[in-house]
């Protein structure tokens, strides 16, 4: 049995929202940033899944958690094998520097991620 | 105008995955940013969306300002029979938007 992920606390109140407690474990997942941004108000993000999106074995749910941005919970995604790939593609803004973490749950309950670190050079204007 | 985009291909085979675009335009205001007097601009984000293909949900997304302005999303649906793709999404402010595209399948 896999360890769970270094990079996702299974304490963290927003990692149980989705988990209820459950392990996150690593792969399937593949969280695409670049590793550098010259400024965080619109960086593009893709999101891939290894999963066949058959009406027995699918994902359910992607889950984007920021580091440092003020609203961590910065977006959650739900699909079903109505889609012929686990895969979508947005853009994120992100408050500086820092780690984001993308958290799948598949059709039969189990969590798995990645985690991307990016440096953005000049932060979206989210301060005071 | 238009507040938002969709971009299909023609036609796609049944079966088939077929790429979704669609470009909404939103400030995606964060809360946190003032305008040039200085007044903070309240946040007003889309906080979900929803895209329904021949009357069935495939895609939501619950989101927050941490996507960026005019926000954009690519998937990839199975092409089944020939119908209307339909996104709806809602603000902060409660404002709903609407956009439908017809996927013809052959």
């Amino acid at each position: 049995m896999a360890q769970p992920n270094a990079h996702v606390s299974t304490i963290d109140p927003l990692v149980r929202s989705f988990t209820n407690g459950r392990d996150v474990l690593p792969g399937k997942v593949t969280l695409v940033l670049p590793k550098v941004a010259d400024n965080g108000n619109s960086v593009p993000m893709t999101v891939k899944v290894d999963s066949p999106m058959t009406a027995a074995d699918h994902v359910r749910a992607v889950h984007l958690i920021s580091e440092k941005n003020p609203v961590r919970d910065m977006a959650s995604f739900y699909f079903g094998p109505h889609l012929a790939r686990a895969e979508f593609t947005s853009r994120l803004r992100l408050n500086g520097s820092q780690r984001v973490v993308a958290i799948a749950q598949l059709s039969d309950g189990s969590f798995w991620s990645d985690m991307a670190q990016i440096e953005v050079r000049e932060a979206a204007c989210t301060e005071e | 105008m238009s507040l938002a985009r969709i971009q299909l291909p023609d036609k796609a085979a049944r079966g088939e995955a077929v790429e979704v675009r669609v470009a909404i335009r939103h400030p995606m205001e964060t809360g946190f940013r003032r305008d040039e007097g200085g007044v903070r601009q309240r946040r007003n984000a889309i906080v979900a969306l929803v895209c329904r293909y021949r009357g069935t949900e495939v895609f939501r997304a619950i989101t927050s300002p941490g996507i960026a302005a005019n926000p954009t999303l690519h998937f990839y649906l199975r092409a089944d029979r020939t119908g209307d793709l339909e996104f709806w999404w809602i603000d902060d402010d409660q404002v709903e938007g609407t956009a439908t595209a017809k996927l013809l399948v052959v």
